[in-house]
């Protein structure tokens, strides 16, 4: 099926938003996946056209990054993170006990079409493990029976709220915000999850600060006259003995050398 | 001597709505974009170098001296990157910053663009982060609607665009020119250097690529002063970071300190270790930085303190993992992962990674012999600091510091027919009391 006048001006419309139009590609792959359910063969047609490159072109990216899927996936993705951190805190088990109750496996849809399970690598919440994604939004801190309510919520119908984010919207409405097209929900959901703010808490309550951020000190430090701090980096020689990493020396010996 | 904690990118993530402009301007937002744009550029950069801010994605490069490679000679536009693909295992720190302050990364973005003499910057945040997309999203637009964004931002005659771009889930993309190909449209997979990208980068032009905390640091420098930053950290670790606690501690969280404290304070300051157990091994800055034990506890967190306890500070991702965890199952899953994040580009660790996981899957089992540990030690051998880029490198790490430390575990796994410990005394929902 071909795609939509609307999606074909749309992706269109993102080429557009870069200096050179390939930069489009990853948030078009998006597009097409919000549009047509996944990536379509008939979506990297269009891609390819827009960007006058080859649809074999296209598809070496498609099928490189992981969150390109060429078979349908459901209204509502659930990944549970199963990386070592979330792994050993409870993902492994919460996985099992979700193929379990759904009946699917890895990266496999249920019949009704509702949610698409898959374990997910890391996701930037270690703090709040063991992690589970729905569509890409946060549900912190869960264990398996209540990501098992989570997914009957999914299933039911029953609105789904992120931990730390909006309530869930289905995954091709998600698809279209990767796509750069925004869906007025930045406004919902806290700051911070509890975790974020727990040393800033400590802080507050022992009266913690960086030097001269105390509100309560009429003025502050002056620090505008002190002298050079001991350890400066002054040359590209200092910064290669004090790069973190053999790598770093040999590229800047490199550079030098070249 | 600075306090214990000292928050300054976290310090407005508790207010109301912290994610509006209206909250980080209330704050005194942007007006450091303001001094910046009554300075020299060069100056902004001599700044930033002063204040001895080095690299907060992991490896810790000056950042002002990287702005300083910038050819400006160079006809070619300049662009600046944000590297927002945080993805190390154990690393969540630029996650939360993006979701509740935003605004202190676009205004880093502003002032680092100006500084190098960009006229349009991307961020480029990794796809699986809906909502932090969001917020970024709009960040943008009220910083575009507000005037710090777009022709002559304040008055200033400097113009920048700045494109939110999100990514489709690839580890590799968090290393800088692999990113780069996302961003031109490509697979994920890294470019051999030199050039560098500070010469041909995007477009072959002359990029910056910076992570999200770097940025998001470059206003606070700017608005105290180089001698407020370096008046925390320590001789050649400078500054305030944040450290990032997970695993089985009493609170997991994010704690910003200055650099050089330990990870005992952190660890009290997180309420000890879960109840009636001790702490095993831990990683100081995510999976690719070698594991360090308890005897390291009062090693100072910085560049060169975990560096002479033979790991890397790295993004400061502390994964605490306590007594009740099999080593071998956690080295095992870590391999996994770079085995399925291996771009494919580089042989060795294409193929390295998968035989990796091969022989540890085996251990783990109680399958193999003993011969095998010196079989891994001999494929990290093969492997390490033979690919395009580190990726390689941080595989080997868990498995040659886990051998290092606890060798004897991997033995009792042959000898015990399988894993002699239970995963689920590991888990958070173990009932109480439970042992390994």
């Amino acid at each position: 099926m071909t795609l939509s006048q609307q999606t074909y001006g749309e992706l269109k419309e993102i080429a557009a938003r870069y200096p050179e139009a390939r930069s489009g590609l990853l948030p078009m792959l998006h597009l097409v996946q919000s549009s047509e359910g996944r990536v379509t063969p008939e979506g990297i047609e269009a891609c390819a056209e827009i960007l006058g490159i080859s649809a074999a072109d296209v598809s070496g990216v498609a099928t490189f990054y992981t969150m390109y899927k060429r078979r349908p996936v459901g209204d509502y993705h659930v990944g549970v993170c199963t990386n070592t951190l979330c792994a050993v805190m409870g993902g492994d088990l919460i996985f099992e006990r979700l193929k379990y109750h759904l009946g699917v496996g890895n990266d496999e849809t249920t019949d009704d079409g509702k949610i698409t399970l898959e374990h997910v690598e890391c996701n930037a919440a270690c703090d709040y493990a063991p992690v589970m994604m729905v569509n890409w939004e946060f549900m912190d801190n869960m264990d398996p029976d209540s990501a098992v309510r989570v997914v009957e919520d999914l299933r039911a119908g029953t609105e789904v709220r992120s931990t730390r984010g909006p309530r869930v919207v289905t995954w091709r409405e998600a698809e279209r915000v990767l796509a750069g097209f925004p869906d007025d929900l930045a406004d919902e959901g806290p700051a911070a999850g509890p975790a974020s703010l727990v040393g800033l808490g400590i802080a507050r309550e022992r009266g913690w600060t960086a030097p001269g951020l105390d509100t309560s000190s009429p003025s502050g430090s002056d620090y505008s006259t002190t002298e050079n701090p001991a350890g400066r980096i002054e040359t590209k020689e200092d910064a290669v003995a004090e790069a973190d990493t053999s790598r770093a020396e040999t590229e800047t010996i490199q550079e030098e050398g070249k | 001597m600075a306090d214990t904690l000292t928050p300054v990118l976290t310090d407005n993530w508790a207010d109301d709505r912290a994610w509006t402009l209206a909250a980080y301007e209330a704050r005194g937002g942007y007006s450091a974009l303001d001094k910046a744009l009554g300075m020299d550029p060069a100056a902004v950069i001599e700044e930033v170098k002063e204040s001895g801010l080095r690299g907060r994605g992991g490896a810790g490069f000056p950042t002002g001296m990287k702005w300083g490679f910038i050819p400006q000679d160079n006809p070619k536009p300049k662009y600046l990157v944000v590297n927002a693909d945080e993805s190390e295992p154990g690393t969540c720190k630029d996650i939360p910053l993006m979701m509740a302050s935003p605004h202190t990364l676009v205004e880093g973005v502003i002032i680092s663009s100006y500084a190098i003499r960009a006229n349009t910057a991307f961020i480029y945040i990794r796809g699986e982060v809906l909502h932090v997309v969001r917020r970024v999203q709009r960040a943008v637009q009220e910083a575009y609607l507000a005037g710090h964004l777009g022709k002559n931002i304040h008055g200033s005659g400097f113009d920048l665009d700045v494109i939110v771009h999100a990514g489709a889930g690839a580890y590799i993309c968090g290393e800088e020119t692999a990113l780069l190909e996302g961003l031109e449209g490509r697979r994920g997979q890294p470019r051999l250097r030199p050039p560098f990208p500070a010469v041909a980068g995007l477009y072959s032009s002359p990029t910056v690529i910076n992570n999200v905390e770097s940025i998001a640091s470059v206003p606070s420098i700017i608005e105290h002063g180089h001698a407020w930053f370096t008046s925390m950290g320590t001789e050649k670790s400078k500054g305030y970071g944040i450290f990032s606690l997970s695993g089985h501690v009493q609170k997991p969280g994010q704690y910003e300190a200055p650099l050089g404290i330990t990870l005992r304070t952190l660890i009290d300051l997180a309420g000890g270790m879960r109840e009636g157990h001790e702490l095993k091994f831990w990683t100081p800055g995510g999976s690719s930085t070698p594991i360090l034990t308890a005897e390291h506890l009062d090693v100072p967190l910085d560049f060169e303190g975990v560096g002479a306890a033979g790991s890397m500070l790295g993004t400061r991702a502390l994964q605490i993992f306590d007594d009740t965890t099999c080593v071998v199952r956690a080295v095992l899953r870590w391999t996994e992962f770079y085995k399925h994040e291996s771009c494919g580009k580089c042989t060795p660790c294409r193929e390295g990674t998968w035989w990796l996981v091969q022989v540890l899957a085996g251990l783990e089992k109680g399958a193999g012999a003993e011969s095998d540990l010196d079989l891994l030690l001999d494929q990290c051998d093969n492997i390490m600091g033979r690919s395009f880029c580190a990726l390689a490198d941080g595989a080997v790490s868990p498995i040659s510091s886990s051998i290092k430390y606890f060798r004897d575990e991997y033995v009792a796994h042959l000898t015990h027919g399988g894993c002699p410990f239970d995963h689920a005394a590991s888990t958070v929902f173990a009932p109480a009391g439970a042992t390994a």
